[in-house]
């Protein structure tokens, strides 16, 4: 493979080269969460299902519809930017960004009931997994908003390609973090 | 030399290589009390030895990493060092500290002393006026080094440089605090000697090793840039959290123990990525650098590196594993390999690169060099693999078996006595590269006749 044929497919990839790196960073680190999590479940099935049934399974659900339609969101901005057309890109960032503070407020009356139920992350290995997972996870949408809002405010093409990037990395996220945690028996 | 204060660097790097050879001295003589532990039990007891072992490692690679600075930050720069004379008022500083220290602990001094007493703390147990001398000096340096930056070109490493020395001075602001709490204690005592040699070390040592590969290859800097930051993204990423690994079983939440899982793991990836860099970067390098010493030192560095601290950390880190070796002689063998690879042959390298510059001549005893790197590598790697030997043996006797510490160690005696073995040759080999690098001869490597090529 030479020099320049590496090169030029790094540089098809939407948006900053570095994006990319974190986005692996962060697969590799869900993913070992999450085959972590699939390990320890083995050793104890039923405590882990037992422990599953305490969570709720609707916010979870709603919070998936939430989440995927904010990346749609999220992806319908940079086409608009791509048409020249900022002022709806930037309306289409905010519609993004809300629906993420959305799913942040569900996840916080989740934990607020867990918490207000006697559940800690010591509880049982089960939750400490829900609560490592969904927690960094949850830290990484508050991030995400972050960065909607500044491609909001600097918005080349290449900054929304890079932070949309991110986005859609958070979505890609929860959608195997949820059917994992909440759904699978 | 093309700027007159990289000639700030010579007297750096004299302070770290003496201190270098007492390093190892002092470990060769601690690994001699392994073999015949009575040696010296009054006059210099072990944890005495052990502590100059250590402290004295350290600072003779930052001292190193400072001038290591002072060479690299002119060139990247293009202009003079801000000041030579506070760079020489802070080697100064530290200089008196390093020899306090020596002289408190070697003969307790002021014990109980809160500014004057050597403070008790593994790896912190300088007294409380060096830590502070130690921190006056870093000011200065920073405030040396960035004004130059500032004021002159910026540069990927240069700006990474910046950033992991910045980290390091900072950092070690942890060190004044120590709380009554001996998990607490531990937790913040990590943010320092983790922090450091997982973070903002390996941020140090991409730019170094980075700028080595510029001049020793004659590769393009912005192939050279990207790889930079790359290497710092991954290095960050799973360094920060990666602290983690040391936060299993020492009274915090169980949560650590998934969390220093994952993160270190990916510590193997920045290490990785510096290996393949320094490969990847002599293959496509069109220069043929006549410091071939250097250039081995380089490699050898990338490569010792991935090993020591990639592959000899990651066999420990996952806290099912570590739950049985943590403080076993495993720790050890990784210890040594890993500051060896990643940050000796750093020093080495650089070392190995400035002198004929400094000294304005030809890179002399290029052979002999090489030979000191062989012995050096040669006997950190047996060492390395002793030690490993005697860790899973020391393992399972004394975690899985349940026998008791001191049955264990007899039973283990003889891999300390091939330690010691390997010990001398690290301690020649050191001997001969500062004779190498030191003494002027006639003897050295010419250069290929390839391509020529403009200088970088």
């Amino acid at each position: 493979m030479s020099e320049g044929a590496t090169e030029s497919r790094l540089s098809e990839l939407p948006g900053d080269l570095m994006m990319w790196v974190l986005i692996v960073s962060e697969l590799l680190v869900f993913g070992a969460g999450l085959a972590a999590f699939l390990a320890v479940r083995t050793t104890d099935t039923g405590g882990f299902a037992e422990a599953q049934d305490l969570l709720d399974r609707t916010a979870g659900g709603i919070n998936t519809a939430v989440l995927v339609t904010s990346g749609l969101c999220a992806a319908l901005a940079v086409r608009w930017r791509r048409a020249h057309r900022r002022l709806g890109a930037r309306l289409w960032l905010g519609a993004a960004a809300l629906l993420g503070g959305l799913f942040l407020w569900v996840k916080a009356v989740e934990y607020g009931d867990k918490i207000a139920a006697g559940i800690g992350t010591e509880t049982h290995p089960f939750f400490t997994f829900y609560y490592l997972l969904t927690g960094f996870h949850a830290a990484h949408v508050a991030a995400g908003i972050i960065i909607l809002g500044l491609i909001a405010w600097r918005d080349s093409l290449n900054n929304l390609e890079t932070g949309t990037a991110f986005w859609h990395m958070v979505d890609l996220v929860w959608v195997l973090l949820f059917p994992v945690i909440y759904l699978l028996r | 030399m093309k700027y007159q204060t990289q000639k700030i660097a010579q007297i750096y790097f004299l302070v770290a290589m003496a201190l270098f050879a007492i390093q190892v001295s002092g470990g060769l003589l601690a690994g001699w009390i392994y073999v015949a532990p009575n040696t010296l039990s009054e006059l210099l007891p072990f944890n005495i030895v052990r502590m100059l072992h250590t402290n004295s490692l350290i600072v003779w690679l930052i001292v190193g990493f400072m001038g290591a600075a002072y060479f690299l930050i002119p060139e990247e720069s293009e202009r003079e060092i801000h000041s030579p004379m506070l760079a020489y008022l802070q080697l100064a500083i530290l200089v008196i500290g390093t020899l306090g220290a020596v002289v408190t602990y070697i003969f307790n001094l002021f014990e109980g002393n809160v500014l004057l007493g050597q403070e008790g703390r593994e790896f912190l147990e300088q007294p409380l006026w060096v830590k502070i001398g130690i921190v006056v000096a870093a000011l200065i340096f920073l405030y040396n080094i960035t004004i130059t930056v500032l004021k002159g070109r910026k540069t990927a490493i240069s700006n990474v440089l910046l950033l992991g020395l910045w980290g390091l001075a900072l950092l070690f602001l942890f060190a004044f605090y120590n709380p009554e709490n001996l998990s607490l204690d531990k937790q913040y005592w990590w943010y320092v000697v983790h922090l450091w040699v997982e973070g903002v070390w390996e941020l140090i040592m991409a730019a170094i090793l980075a700028f080595l590969m510029l001049k020793l290859t004659g590769v393009d800097r912005e192939i050279v840039e990207k790889w930079l930051y790359v290497i710092v993204a991954t290095a960050l990423f799973s360094g920060i959290l990666g602290t983690g690994h040391h936060y299993y079983w020492i009274g915090t939440p169980a949560y650590w123990q998934w969390i220093g899982s994952i993160f270190s793991s990916l510590e193997v990836i920045p290490f990785f990525a510096m290996m393949a860099f320094a490969f990847v970067m002599v293959w496509k390098g069109r220069r043929d650098h006549p410091n071939k010493a250097a250039l081995l030192w380089s490699l050898g560095c990338a490569t010792l590196a991935f090993f020591g601290a990639g592959v000899w950390g990651f066999m420990h880190t996952l806290h099912s594993i570590n739950f049985f070796t943590h403080g076993t002689q495993i720790t050890a063998a990784h210890g040594h390999l890993a500051f060896f690879g990643a940050y000796v042959c750093l020093n080495l390298a650089i070392f190995t690169y400035a002198f004929p510059i400094l000294k304005n001549r030809d890179p002399y005893n290029q052979v002999l060099n090489m030979v000191s790197f062989w012995l050096m590598a040669g006997g950190m790697t047996f060492m390395t693999f002793v030690l490993t030997f005697a860790g899973i043996i020391q393992t399972h006797l004394q975690r899985v078996l349940g026998e008791y510490y001191m049955d264990v160690q007899d039973q283990v005696s003889l891999f300390y006595i091939m330690r010691f073995g390997a010990g001398v040759a690290v301690v020649l080999g050191a001997l001969i590269f500062i004779y190498a690098v030191l003494m002027p001869r006639k003897e050295i490597i010419e250069p290929g006749h390839s391509r020529p090529v403009a200088a970088e």
